[in-house]
């Protein structure tokens, strides 16, 4: 095990061991409220912006090719 | 950006349509449940559709008239996203009825006319695929486009509600009206059925605009042939 490796299972255990006592302090819970549902809207909301990013970029893409023809 | 107001406009209302979709009130039914937000997305396939092969069929007769082959590009680019958008409908719709009906495939006079309408679609596709020359094959498959879509209408529209159908708005059974909240799920259903068909014009935009260029490229191929 490296030294950068050791670094990291440090960081990540401290990680581990500080949110496990800290669980009576007020966090934002929103995301976990109402059986969870907002995360389901979370999830379906990146994949629609990430088809919709995908559609602009092929827009895009036809637009160049369309520059680079001669016009008639 | 000023003329691709439409395509901002779709983003926003399908924004919309996710985060209302989930959050808003809905009527509290036996059987539905929470499945009824269902409704905010697999109706406006449907819807989607409907407008894409209106579309086509549009531009099949334009066709007919002006002989351009631009129109019979449209015609076919419309259609195309036209029978996504279906397929989508009928496989979100066997997911909605194997939770509320009992089985995804139920025989029901709705779920059998989209079948046939969709196959009827398919044969579209089927017939541009069989002729080589192009002038042929677009003034063949605007004929058969207009019997498409005059085929689909009954098959979607009519038969359901002249039998007896578990589907929400045919044989008898309302579409929103037996909800209390109707007009609070018209408030996400119709902004839905607009995003969704504003992004299935895009998309099919982009497909006519990928023709346009291919065909283009084949015209200086040809001169350079020469």
């Amino acid at each position: 095990m490296n030294k950068f490796n050791k670094i990291l299972a440090l960081v990540f255990f401290s990680t581990i061991a500080l949110s496990a006592s800290a669980q009576e302090a007020e966090m934002a819970d929103t995301m976990r409220a109402n059986g969870k549902i907002y995360v389901v809207v979370a999830i379906v909301l990146v994949i629609l912006l990430g088809l919709i990013s995908y559609l602009i970029s092929i827009d895009r893409k036809v637009r160049n090719l369309e520059k680079r023809l001669p016009k008639k | 950006m000023k003329k691709n107001w439409w395509k901002v406009l779709s983003i926003v209302l399908l924004i919309y349509t996710v985060i209302g979709g989930f959050l808003f009130n809905v009527p509290r039914l036996t059987i539905v449940n929470e499945t009824i937000r269902a409704l905010y997305f697999h109706v406006p396939m449907w819807f989607g559709m409907v407008f894409m092969f209106l579309a086509s069929t549009y531009h099949a007769v334009l066709y007919l008239r002006k002989s351009q082959t631009i129109y019979d590009n449209y015609s076919n680019s419309f259609a195309t996203v036209g029978l996504f958008l279906g397929l989508l409908g009928i496989v979100t719709g066997m997911i909605w009825a194997n939770y509320t009906w009992g089985s995804p495939w139920h025989g029901d006079p709705k779920q059998n006319g989209a079948a046939i309408a969709l196959l009827v679609y398919f044969a579209y596709f089927i017939l541009r695929g069989s002729i080589t020359n192009n002038e042929q094959k677009a003034r063949l498959s605007a004929v058969y486009n207009i019997f498409a879509f005059t085929a689909m209408v009954p098959l979607i529209f009519i038969i359901p509600r002249m039998t007896s159908s578990m589907h929400p708005g045919s044989g008898g059974n309302p579409g929103f009206n037996m909800y209390d909240l109707d007009s609070k799920m018209r408030m996400v259903f119709y902004p839905a059925v607009i995003g969704w068909s504003l992004m299935g014009r895009w998309v099919a935009t982009v497909l006519i605009r990928i023709q346009i260029v291919k065909e283009k490229i084949e015209d200086l191929e040809d001169e350079q042939v020469q």
